[in-house]
């Protein structure tokens, strides 16, 4: 059979706007993600916290990593301000400007990796530099595997993974959900430091169903609250405070490891509003629509060889 | 068969040299980086990981190399052979805005001594979109090299070689189209990850879409930009008859690209964005009027004969190509939190480097190199 370059051309031309009129944009995403089978993660409960940041210290000290002077001419303690490549924990405070927490209130929310079922630096990393336990779903950082591109941090929606930009060696860094401590029938460190069960560790399936007693607990009542391992037997009272009636990580982008409970609206402790499609999932969705897995660019680069080759003939 | 000619001439003349003073200082702070890491010499950060080295030298700069691209596109699969003579100074900027671009990232990537991991099938990571962008970037700088290769061997008279590699060049050529068509729309793709950091200006799924027909428009721009840039400085006649011709197909590209640019936003709903007078709506607007221009100076056939219009024209579609890829990646990027992000002196000056090393390298090729069509006696 011969086919001639015109009707390739118009072959080629008719599937692209077939393909264009199959799937829009907006409609090409994949399934989302279920959770891993013992999916482990960390329930934060703002309005439990009382900001004494044990949790990061323990966090350093579990991870190897040095104190930080946000102020390097009075260097009396660590004090980060933010995550950093040496800071993969950190709490922050909200308030308002001028005003008294008395009048106005204030919270407090930590801050780490989310541990996303559907994970975007995972997608992104090409070398599998990071990569999602199967098992218990942690995000794992792989320095002999990374290239140092630093895609992950473009993709990160919450803006985790950090760079060290000052060494020639550089590696990325994140919260890894103290992997090497849980390979030893541990817990991370910042929930076995909390003191009041603010940070708490657990089975995702558990901390969900936590978090859901907690929204529906009756404001300035007092209730048991498991400290450091969901599993442990250790409980505090404390009154109930005003939750916020949404578990943010629990759909937010497919959801996360980390769910977090608050008094405040999520949008000031820094958590944006966001969809509960991932952008990875779009993402692949449009990829898997144009390539449908390396058959179409295998397909254009035949018609391709046949049209020139044909013409590189016809020329001598 | 094309004539070629070697221009000739000194190769060292006041521009190579300026060049060359512009590289050693691009090549000083190269060597700091390494020394001291990319925090010593750039104002990325972690808020903004990319900046101008990503954005410029690979994102823009790779663009600015599609000339090879556009003009295969044209004279292999739409069968123009008349265009032929534009094929070997296209290729060339092509091959060296690539090469280039390879360059520039081996210093952009932290971990660039383990680099090729990319590669080992069992770190390969086949889902993300940054894989198939090294992957086709890497074999196009080989593929451009191979498809240019039959210039070398016409200078060095290795006929044997040359004879043989004609025989499969038709491979290279192919490749050479396709590689394109792939990793230039995946640029797009790689943005849509941003998600919510990415201004709703420029984050759509129309990216990779976008991306591609903006790599073309550029690649077109290019050539002519080029063709008439060297016709000038070299004093040769202009190549009009050819560039009127293609520039004849750019206000149907552009029209395509505006009409879904446009009504992208508008369905999402954000095209008031665009007129709230904010810096980011201003610079949609430019970018858009920009190609706007193009399409109107080039819909009419007389302008199309001129060639200070089309000049104008070219120049105005390699802005604003070059502004949406830009802005796609830093300017309408914010990552929230307070993070800001200006490129920093010597940050700049190994791109200014790369620029400079790249118009070296033009000028040492086409007087020492048959690249430029040989002129007929009137």
């Amino acid at each position: 059979m011969k086919i001639r370059r015109r009707d390739f051309l118009k072959g080629v031309a008719a599937s692209t706007l077939l393909l264009a009129a199959e799937q829009t944009p907006a409609q090409a995403k994949r399934a989302r993600k279920d959770l891993p089978p013992n999916a482990v993660g960390i329930l934060y409960d703002s309005t439990l916290c009382v900001g004494c940041k044990v949790c990061e210290h323990a966090c350093k000290q579990a991870n190897n990593k040095p104190v930080e002077h946000t102020n390097p001419k009075e260097p009396m303690w660590d004090n980060p301000q933010d995550l950093s490549a040496n800071t993969l924990n950190v709490i922050k405070r909200y308030g308002v400007e001028g005003q008294k927490d008395t009048v106005d209130g204030f919270a407090f929310i930590k801050r780490h990796c989310m541990h996303c079922l559907d994970p975007a630096c995972v997608s992104a990393c090409p070398a599998s530099a990071l990569v999602k336990n199967p098992e218990n779903g942690v995000v794992t950082y792989n320095k002999k595997a990374c290239i140092g591109c630093r895609y992950c941090q473009v993709a990160c929606p919450y803006n985790i993974p950090k760079f060290e930009w000052d060494s020639p060696f550089p590696e990325i860094t994140k919260c890894q959900l103290c992997a090497h401590l849980l390979a030893k029938g541990g817990i991370s460190a910042c929930c076995a430091a909390c003191p009041t069960g603010a940070s708490l560790f657990g089975p995702v399936e558990k901390l969900r169903l936590e978090a859901k007693r907690r929204l529906g607990m009756k404001l300035g009542e007092y209730y048991d609250f498991p400290v450091a391992n969901i599993d442990s037997t250790e409980v505090q009272q404390h009154r109930a405070g005003g939750y916020v009636q949404h578990v943010y990580g629990e759909r937010e982008l497919g959801g996360s490891q980390v769910l977090y409970l608050a008094g405040v609206p999520f949008a000031n402790l820094g958590l944006p509003d966001l969809p509960e499609d991932s952008y990875v999932a779009l993402a692949d969705g449009i990829q898997y629509a144009i390539y449908k897995g390396m058959v179409y660019p295998l397909v254009v680069l035949g018609g391709l060889i046949y049209i020139i080759r044909n013409r590189e003939e016809k020329k001598e | 068969m094309q004539e070629r000619q070697v221009l000739g001439g000194k190769v060292l003349t006041i521009p190579f040299k300026v060049c060359a003073a512009i590289v050693l200082i691009g090549l000083f702070f190269i060597g700091k980086r390494f020394i001291f890491g990319i925090g010593s010499v750039s104002n990325m950060n972690d808020g903004y990981p990319w900046g101008i080295w990503i954005a410029y030298d690979v994102v823009v700069g790779t663009a600015l190399a599609c000339a090879g691209y556009s003009i295969a596109l044209i004279v292999y699969v739409f069968n123009k052979g008349e265009y032929s003579p534009l094929v070997r100074p296209a290729l060339m900027t092509s091959m060296f805005g690539y090469t280039l671009a390879g360059i520039s990232v081996i210093f952009d990537i932290g971990r660039y001594w383990q680099a090729y991991n990319i590669f080992l099938p069992w770190l390969s990571n086949l889902h993300s979109v940054m894989f198939e962008v090294a992957l086709c970037i890497g074999t196009y700088i080989l593929v451009l090299w191979m498809e240019f290769a039959p210039v070398l061997l016409d200078k060095f008279k290795a006929d044997e070689l040359k004879v043989r590699l004609n025989r499969i060049i038709f491979v290279f050529i192919a490749l050479g189209i396709l590689l394109p068509t792939m990793h230039q729309s995946s640029l797009g793709t790689m943005m849509l990850m941003a998600g919510h950091k990415l201004s709703p200006l420029w984050w759509s799924g129309f990216l990779p879409l976008l991306f591609l027909i903006t790599a073309v428009v550029i690649g077109y721009a290019a050539v002519i930009f080029e063709s008439l840039v060297a016709a000038i400085a070299f004093k040769r006649p202009m190549e009009m008859h050819l560039l009127s011709k293609i520039s004849a197909l750019m206000p149907w590209l552009l029209g395509l690209y505006l009409v879904v640019r446009i009504e992208d936003v508008n369905l999402r709903g954000y095209l008031p964005l665009a007129f709230d007078g904010g810096l980011l709506g201003n610079l949609f607007l430019l970018e858009n009027l920009l190609f706007l221009a193009a399409l109107l100076i080039l819909a009419y056939p007389s302008n199309r004969q001129s060639p200070r219009l089309l000049f104008i024209a070219s120049c105005a579609m390699l802005l604003g190509g070059s502004m949406y890829r830009f802005n796609t990646y830093i300017v309408g990027f914010d990552p929230g939190t307070g993070w800001q992000y200006f490129p920093s002196v010597p940050e700049l000056f190994i791109t200014f480097g790369i620029i400079a090393a790249e118009v070296m390298a033009y000028l040492w090729f086409v007087k020492t190199l048959p690249v430029l069509p040989k002129l007929t006696k009137a």
